[in-house]
């Protein structure tokens, strides 16, 4: 029979052991506790410096008057990127006006159409265009736009923008819309309701909230980026209403500033980062703030 | 007035699995039909059978013939306008969630194109009444969500829902499975006095259900319809072996 | 009531409630109001219309395959295979090599991972497994707002802050201490390879993490109670019973992050010195392929140089692609076809 009372010598003898091994594998647990706690330190640092820097260098240069004027010519202080705020706008809006559409509409067919093998080739290709470098990207609309039309423009910036959202838009519509649960379809079909009626009035409908958030999620990772627009809008240091001539973009003009020689730029390129952090981020936010409101309620 | 259902040498696959096995019945107008049978018998899958449910899945083939009053369903008209005159009822409430109880009720005829307010307010308070549900809503019809109600009043909705459209034939899917006893007695007696308007077929396991509402009832064993007869004789004086089995609780 | 004529069933079914019948006012059936035949047209034309814009996806990966093959076709006839393994880069002369661009994008790519790799599964690991619920959200917030800010935002601090700091502080000290390595020589410029690899890594770390956090989440419980019921510490239970079986998905997460650091344009532009040599010490000034595309494409005078770029566009696109497939197989393998999240 086992030897179970606590003081006889056997046990006793058997807890001697092991003490030296539990506080060699205590230390390390607390040593890499410590060093996880080192890394997330260590990563939270630069965010941190990067938005107090922005503010710091960017916030006393944005006024009325670099919201309102365009560049002034090199060597004269003042100006402001006006036109770069308006062009990266118009270039937007075309995006969204091109990728949108052409977005959901790939969701839908993903979730409601592409429950095979033709939707797992779209899949696929979806996530292999989002993998694809943004300046490649650049290239292709310079060669379907630029090169045809012979001159940059805000059109071609815009399709560049587009077929980065596109992609992204659709596998988050398509998400969004399979959450939406069968019986509510069952319940449109039994009702004598169509399918592409109940596709668009009930199960995109009820998916709402959701695929707003991830149109706004892309449109807000595309708001940031430069490199598909260098050879499609290419910049401009003025106004420009007309589609056929270079525009203006905010990030297209921080890049000019930044990696020029003039103070006076570099001033301005802070603010104009602040200013493009400010939007982005703002949009991410209100996005996230709108999910844990809306999502659960729609879908 | 109403219509009857006639269903002749009807065979159902899931892609190469057979889930019905040459059911014929004849459910009468203006009278209510029960379906019993163990779980996994395919009395779910014909009831869907009737308004072409079946075929919202993938790989799923009916082979047979169906009649509505004297409209064959699979070779007459299509799915879509087949179910604005076979109305359903689905075990779990599915009320569309974005949608206030207005609008749900509301929902199959407002999605069909039929927009003219005044008939639509006429349309939805009759639904509810006849749903036995204006009483508790009739305050809150624009306010309230479809989801925002009990399990019980949800599936008095989808009844409402059903009924706007002015269907000929209710299909009944287990309706008061997930409901309370409750709620379960209330939908039982609309069930009864829907029938002197409509033409209904319930699925039902609960054995009691089909007895108290039902006239016909109809034993499902395995994809095959064992027995048909009137209620009283099923359960009283069976012809099969498996129904009395069945009925007096040796399996199922 | 009229079901007198109902029979009672064998077992005693209870009466249903009386009263409330005369409550029930169900209306007469009329005409129904849905009259008209139902068009078969809108459905089948909105089904084709779902397929067009699905299929419209596929045309897009095919139109960016044409625009660079046929872009690149000039460049390919010229120099062949060789184009990737020469290092001379001159415009003027129109000889063109993408050898120096090739070893600035791996070069940079892989400092930044050597950089990004130990801090992202830190962090990781530490909002899964070591975090007090409440700061959790927002830590794993935060990351995010990382992924948020835009390259060139990236970049204009690296130029103005990190530089800097590199050139005064970091560099003399590597060069100190483990400049005998060859790896730490020559003048401290504070831009070039090194600056190129901090940034990047500090850009590549929340897209790293956050899938790393997906996979590790994945990793049912009973693992991670099975080895504490053997007796393990908190950092034992994470070693063997977490990162071993999410081993997979974390280099899947790596692999991403790679394929993110390769496609890289406007921050490490910036900061790496846009010299197109090749030189084995991380300070030297370096030029990746994205850079060179960045600051040459619409200087490009000339058919063979911008077919060129176009090749090295090509070349990146197909790198890109590989690497973002191979990684794509193995975060799946672990979370099971749940595309994690969009890389937003």
């Amino acid at each position: 029979m086992p030897d179970t009372n606590p003081n006889s010598a056997a046990v006793s003898a058997q807890q001697v052991n092991i003490p030296p091994i539990s506080w060699r594998r205590r230390v390390t647990d607390h040593v890499m506790t410590g060093i996880s706690v080192l890394t997330v330190l260590l990563v939270l640092l630069p965010l941190f410096a990067i938005f107090a820097y922005l503010v710091y260098r960017g916030i006393g240069s944005i006024n009325i008057a670099f919201l309102t004027q365009t560049p002034k010519p090199v060597g004269e202080p003042g100006g402001g990127m006006a036109n770069a705020i308006v062009g990266s706008m118009v270039i937007l809006a075309i995006a969204s006006l091109l990728g949108v559409p052409l977005g959901i509409g790939a969701g839908i067919f993903l979730s409601e159409y592409g429950r095979n093998r033709y939707g797992d080739i779209v899949r696929f290709v979806s996530d292999v265009l989002n993998g694809v470098p943004s300046i490649v990207i650049g290239i292709v609309a310079y060669g379907l736009v630029v090169m045809r039309q012979k001159h940059f423009s805000a059109l071609a910036g815009g399709v560049a923008l587009a077929i980065m959202m596109i992609p992204t838009i659709a596998r988050t519509t398509e998400q969004m819309l399979l959450l939406v649960p069968q019986a509510i379809r069952e319940a449109a079909y039994g009702l004598g309701v169509s399918r592409w009626r109940t596709t668009l009035s009930i199960t995109l409908r009820t998916a709402t909230s959701g695929v707003i958030t991830g149109v706004m999620l892309a449109f807000a990772r595309v708001a940031g980026e430069t490199a598909p627009l260098l050879f499609t809008a290419f910049g401009n240091q003025y106004w420009n209403w007309k589609t056929d001539q270079p525009t203006a973009a905010l990030s297209l003009q921080i890049f000019t500033y930044a990696i020029s020689p003039f103070d006076e730029w570099h001033r301005q390129a802070w603010a104009g980062a602040l200013v493009l952090v400010i939007l982005i981020v703002g949009a991410v936010a209100a996005v996230r703030i709108a999910v844990r409101h809306g999502t659960l309620a729609g879908a | 007035m109403g219509v009857g259902i006639t269903v002749e040498h009807l065979n159902a696959f899931y892609g190469k699995t057979q889930a019905l096995f040459d059911v014929n019945i004849t459910a009468l107008a203006n009278h209510a039909t029960a379906l019993i049978g163990p779980s996994g018998c395919g009395k779910s899958t014909f009831i869907r059978c009737l308004n072409r449910m079946h075929e919202t899945i993938p790989e799923a083939r009916v082979d047979g013939k169906v009649l509505i009053g004297d409209l064959s369903v699979y070779n007459g008209t299509s799915a879509t306008q087949l179910r604005r005159r076979v109305g359903m009822v689905f075990q779990k409430a599915n009320p569309f969630p974005t949608m206030s109880i207005y609008d749900n009720v509301a929902a199959g005829l407002k999605l069909n194109g039929f927009r003219n307010r005044k008939q639509l307010d006429e349309i939805v308070q009759k639904s509810l009444q006849s749903a036995a549900l204006w009483d508790e809503v009739k305050d809150s019809l624009h306010k309230k969500s479809g989801a925002s109600l009990s399990g019980g009043q949800q599936q008095r909705l989808c009844i409402a829902r059903a009924l706007a459209v002015q269907p000929e034939v209710l299909l009944m899917d287990e309706p008061c499975s997930a409901l309370d006893p409750i709620s379960t007695g209330k939908i039982e007696e609309l069930i009864f006095q829907l029938k002197e308007q409509y033409t209904i077929v319930i699925v039902t396991h609960n054995m009691q259900q089909a007895a108290r509402v039902a006239e016909f009832t109809g034993f499902f064993l395995l994809g095959k319809m064992i027995e048909f007869d009137k209620t009283e004789k099923i359960f009283t004086n069976p012809s099969d072996k498996r129904t009395e089995d069945y009925v007096t609780g040796r399996f199922g | 009531m009229s079901n007198q004529a109902l029979p009672r069933p064998r077992f005693n079914a209870p009466e249903p409630e009386p009263g409330s019948k005369a409550a029930l006012k169900i209306e007469a059936r009329t005409t129904p109001l849905l009259q008209g035949k139902v068009s078969e047209v809108p459905d089948v034309a909105f089904g084709w219309a779902m397929r067009l814009c699905g299929l419209a996806v596929v045309a897009l990966l095919g139109l960016i395959v044409y625009q660079l093959v046929v872009g690149s076709e000039l460049s390919w006839h010229a120099f062949g295979w060789k184009f990737f393994g020469q290092s001379d880069w001159n415009p003027v002369s129109d000889q063109y090599g993408a050898l120096p661009f090739i070893y600035g994008t791996v070069v940079s790519s892989l400092l930044a991972l050597v950089i990004a790799v130990p801090l992202s599964i830190g962090v990781a690991v530490f909002i899964t497994e070591m975090c007090p619920i409440g700061l959790r959200g927002i830590l794993s917030f935060t990351t995010e707002l990382l992924a948020a800010i835009p390259s060139v935002v990236y970049g204009l601090w690296a130029i103005f802050v990190m530089v800097p700091i590199l050139r005064e502080y970091v560099q003399p000290f590597l060069a100190r201490t483990l400049g005998w390595t060859g790896l730490f020589s020559g003048p401290p410029y504070g831009i070039g390879m090194l600056a190129a690899g901090v940034i990047l890594a500090i850009m590549i770390i929340p897209i790293i993490s956050s899938i790393t956090r997906e996979v590790l989440i994945v990793v049912p419980q009973h693992q991670r109670e099975a080895v504490l019921a053997l007796g393990a510490t908190r950092w034992e239970m994470i070693r063997m019973g977490v990162l071993r079986n999410a081993r997979a998905g974390i280099v899947g997460a790596i692999i991403l992050g790679l394929g993110r650091a390769l496609g890289e344009t406007m921050a490490v532009t910036m900061v790496i010195g846009n010299r197109p040599e090749i030189a084995k010490s991380l300070f030297a000034p370096g030029y990746t392929m994205a850079s060179v595309l960045a600051n040459e494409f619409t200087e490009a005078t000339g058919d063979l140089y911008l077919s060129a770029l176009i090749e090295i566009g090509l070349a990146l696109f197909f790198v890109t692609i590989v690497v973002n497939a191979l990684a794509r197989l193995m975060v799946w393998s672990v979370t099971r076809g749940q595309p994690a999240r969009s890389i937003a």
